[in-house]
């Protein structure tokens, strides 16, 4: 009503932008920003915080002009695949495109994002002079730099807060990156180095943290030994959270005592991780900080034996994060579900992915930690064996999950127990879990597990297959009916043209589609690519370095190998190497 | 369950064939499901099948629970059934093709739809237990030489050696960076080759040598050239070893300047030539040209950190 309608334009923006401080999460705010013009600039320019889930949906140009007052950015690269060789090197995903450009328009940078993208000494550089303020690094799966590159970062971010690498690949140049931390740099509040492979400055690493008063979470690498550990426990007794480089020692030595007491002292642990070279005889000095631990990290340690872990996981009763290898066992995972009860994700990995048959988790493991876990809410299961009776039990005991992840080392082992597919079980998973935003699915399975998630995945947002399904109609059920698909990732799966071409606005509702070793050929792809401008429609050749006789020759019969496709609003991207082709 | 038995009484008992090592085993048994029954019947099994009545009681228990969710199958109840025998050859003769798809589309002429998904189950299934028959090159029926599976990042594949310098050092992002045959992938194994006092690298196509001989025969080629030009920028001009460029010898033996070095899988530094060519092929991630006086100096720094 006119009343209403004066008072809301006489509201002062500042007002506005006050309220929208409290507007944190990225889709609130993309939403706020749709309602009116007003809102739309106050909230352009009060934006801080921008996350980007594919760095080729846009542009840097774009962001900038649209966040002008951008603070911190999450920026996600090569899709996920690329993790399991399913995706050639040189593929994309280059981050310094970005930093020049906020560099050039002096965006006052001070937190940067990324995962899986390809970073250069070059970026690190420029990144490390050009933002007065920056704060904080983390790097997620990430690669193309080298020790160089985090030299720079340490020698000009003075207030460097966060430098977080998980998992990288860093070509360790073994210089002293570590010792190019200034004298007065205290701000470090968390440091992660554990996927470094070279050693570092010992006695560099013990003054950064003895002067760094108020660091919280430190990760080491393998190559910091025990009597260092036990040296920058003393210093830092703070921590929050540790990581810890090797972790073998005489058990009867002093240095053992003396880190036994420091840990005692550290009365803040709640994550730990690391273990990366570990002597079972030296658990017990972890055992004192167990006690309040939320989150534990084993999954780097396959020489822990499962009688050992149990009894550490014993110790550990407010677990809420657990991850760890297969070694533990269903026995041991029997342990933990009579231990953790706080337990909200559990992810088991695999100690001997290929091996025959040593891999010590079945059904039974889940079966018991649905039945004792009550809280729990995501899980990544890697086992040798399922059957469609325990799946069915687990979807019983946990209606709450939001991420269920289960991967049989064989990708098409049927029901162990009936040699039926698992499609039952999973289709169970689906409908008990309503807010389930993350499955995948393995084993043997029909196009009937695709009409079960259709049917009832109404929330699931990232969907990954492999070597499933029957026929088109398995991936036009999952297009059909789940209305809130982001990421729809296949392998091996015979889905075909007319799965791919049913729906083809479908796309540009979602960030993305792998498909890889399915039945799609290059006309149906061309096509798509045609009535769909706003998708980059990418086929990617196996062969790397040139865009050699795979391409050339393909008909448009022929099938395609990796098709990814994803919606932009920026075109074809310009950087893209030989073997991949935009349509 | 009522619902069930009832579809039970109106078909004839089938005989399942299971697959036992290559031989046929026939065994009659009554089988059922949520609506699939049929392709049950033709389902070819892998190993006697086990507690199914007891798995269908909590199935049926659960889905009567939530309104009958597998009542709302597709398929209709009255499919033609085909007799299993004829059904059996088609699909022998179709496995001794090279792949999958050709036998799915057949198949599906033949057959309803459903059928037809059977069919791809029980190739699926059959598959498995004759990978002799099959072509390995299909990636959904040879589950042991699968790229890319189990879906775990690269370091992680070789924690079970139980080493920490092994995963640390492997590549977490999946994507192998131009090295020679990480375990499943199917390209040619180029390796990055680095040269001491060189700057920049070369790349090697191992699978074009079979010998360590013919390998230090090519580093030699590759960096004989290079090391010249390095020597003479560095040296000013002054030339000490003579005229023209010298052969890079004794790279195997210890005897020469420089020795040949490789990180194998594991990230560890090895010598090269203790194991049998095809071994270290398929192990060697990269290679390096040291000089063989950094080699003690190198044993010396990794004892100590410093």
């Amino acid at each position: 009503m006119c009343l209403s309608q004066s008072v809301m334009n006489y509201f002062p923006e500042e007002v506005l932008e006050h309220v929208f401080d409290f507007v944190t999460s990225h889709r609130d705010r993309n939403a706020v920003s749709l309602v009116c013009k007003s809102w739309y600039n106050v909230e352009k320019f009060s934006r801080e915080k921008v996350f980007i889930g594919n760095c080729y949906a846009v542009n840097p140009e774009r962001l900038i002009a649209r966040f002008p007052r951008l603070r911190s950015l999450s920026l996600k690269g090569k899709p996920h695949f690329a993790d399991f060789n399913l995706m050639p090197h040189d593929w994309g995903g280059h981050v310094y495109p970005w930093i020049e450009a906020m560099s050039k328009s002096r965006i006052n940078l001070e937190e940067l994002r990324l995962k899986r993208m390809v970073v250069s000494d070059e970026s690190l550089e420029l990144l490390a002079k050009s933002f007065p303020n920056f704060k904080s690094l983390v790097l997620v799966t990430c690669e193309g730099y080298t020790t160089d590159g985090l030299a720079a970062i340490a020698s000009n971010c003075k207030f460097l807060r966060e430098l977080d690498l998980q998992e990288n690949e860093v070509d360790d140049r073994k210089g002293h990156w570590l010792s190019c931390f200034p004298e007065s740099c205290t701000s470090l509040v968390s440091l992660n180095f554990s996927c470094l492979k070279g050693e570092v400055n010992v006695a560099a690493l013990e003054r950064l943290v003895a002067r760094c008063r108020n660091l919280r979470s430190l990760r080491l690498n393998h190559a910091v030994p025990l009597e260092v550990l036990q040296k920058i426990l003393v210093h830092a007794p703070q921590l929050n959270d540790l990581g810890t480089g090797s972790f073998t020692h005489d058990p009867n030595s002093e240095t053992y005592v003396k880190l036994k007491n420091a840990m005692k002292n550290c009365h803040s642990i709640r994550s730990f991780s690391g273990f990366l070279d570990v002597n079972g005889r030296c658990l017990p000095a972890v055992y004192p900080i167990c006690a309040s631990l939320t989150a534990l990290n084993l999954s780097y340690a396959p020489g822990i034996f499962s009688n050992e872990l149990a009894k550490l996981i014993r110790h550990c009763k407010k677990i809420e994060r657990l991850w760890i290898l297969d070694t533990i066992g269903d026995k041991g995972l029997g342990v933990v579900a009579n231990t953790c009860k706080e337990l909200q994700e559990l992810r088991v990995f695999p100690s001997d992915p290929y091996g025959v048959g040593n891999a010590a988790v079945t059904e039974e493991g889940l079966v018991a930690i649905s039945a004792g876990c009550p809280k729990l809410n995501s899980i990544l299961y890697f086992c040798q064996q399922m059957t469609n009776a325990a799946l069915i039990t687990v979807a019983k005991n946990c209606p709450n999950f939001i991420r269920f992840r289960l991967c049989t080392l064989n990708p098409i082992v049927p029901d162990a127990a009936t040699n039926q597919p698992l499609d039952e079980g999973f289709g169970a998973i689906v409908q008990s879990c309503k807010g389930l935003t993350r499955l995948s699915v393995s084993g043997l399975l029909t196009d009937q597990v695709f009409l079960y998630i259709g049917m009832y995945a109404e929330r699931l947002e990232m969907l990954s297959i492999a070597f499933a399904g029957d026929s088109d109609k398995g991936m036009l059920y999952v297009l059909n009916g789940c209305k809130k698909l982001k990421k729809l990732e296949i392998r091996d799966s015979p889905f075909g043209n007319m799965a791919l071409l049913s729906d083809m606005g479908k796309y540009e509702t979602m960030r993305s589609l792998w498909m890889s070793s399915c039945q799609v050929t290059l006309g149906a792809c061309k096509t798509l690519a045609e009535k769909m401008p706003r998708l980059n429609v990418e086929i990617i050749s196996e062969n790397e370095g040139g865009a050699g006789e795979g391409e050339a020759s393909l008909d448009d019969r022929d099938r395609v190998e990796k098709m990814y496709l994803y919606r932009t609003l920026v075109g074809p991207r310009t950087d893209a190497p030989d073997f991949v082709r935009t349509l | 369950m009522e619902d069930y038995s009832r579809e039970d009484e109106g078909c004839p008992q089938l005989l399942d064939l299971i697959a036992k090592g290559g031989e046929w085993v026939g065994k009659s048994a009554v089988e059922r499901s949520h609506g699939t029954s049929e392709e049950k019947k033709l389902e070819l099994r892998l190993a006697p099948p086990g507690g199914e009545w007891s798995f269908e009681e909590s199935y049926a228990t659960i889905s009567r629970e939530r309104d009958g969710l597998f009542s709302l199958g597709p398929c209709p109840q009255n499919t033609v059934l085909k007799p299993p025998s004829p059904w059996q050859q088609q699909q022998q003769q179709h496995l001794q093709t090279s792949y999958l798809h050709p036998v799915r589309r057949e198949s599906s002429q033949l057959c309803s739809n459903r059928a037809a998904a059977a069919a791809a189950a029980e190739t699926k299934a059959f598959s498995v237990a004759n990978t002799a028959v099959h072509n390995t090159a299909q990636k959904r029926t040879a589950p042991a030489s699968v790229v890319g599976w189990p879906p775990i990042r690269s370091f992680r594949k070789n924690i079970a050696s139980g080493s920490s310098s092994k995963q640390a050092s492997d590549s977490p992002d999946g994507a192998p960076r131009k090295v020679s045959t990480v375990e499943n992938c199917p390209r040619t194994p180029f390796v990055k080759i680095n040269m001491d006092g060189i700057p920049i690298g070369r790349k090697v196509d191992l699978k074009s040598y079979n010998t360590y001989e013919k390998l230090s025969f090519a580093v030699d080629e590759l960096f004989r050239g290079l090391l010249a030009v390095q020597k003479k920028l560095c040296s000013g001009g002054i030339k000490d070893e003579g005229d023209g460029v010298e052969k890079i010898g004794g790279l195997l033996d210890g005897s020469g300047e420089y020795t040949l070095v490789y990180e194998d899988h594991e990230g560890d530094r090895m010598l090269v030539g203790d194991v049998p060519w095809h071994m270290f092929v398929s192990t060697v991630k990269r290679l390096r040209v040291l000089k063989s006086s950094e080699l003690s100096a190198l044993s010396r720094e990794h004892s100590t950190p410093y």
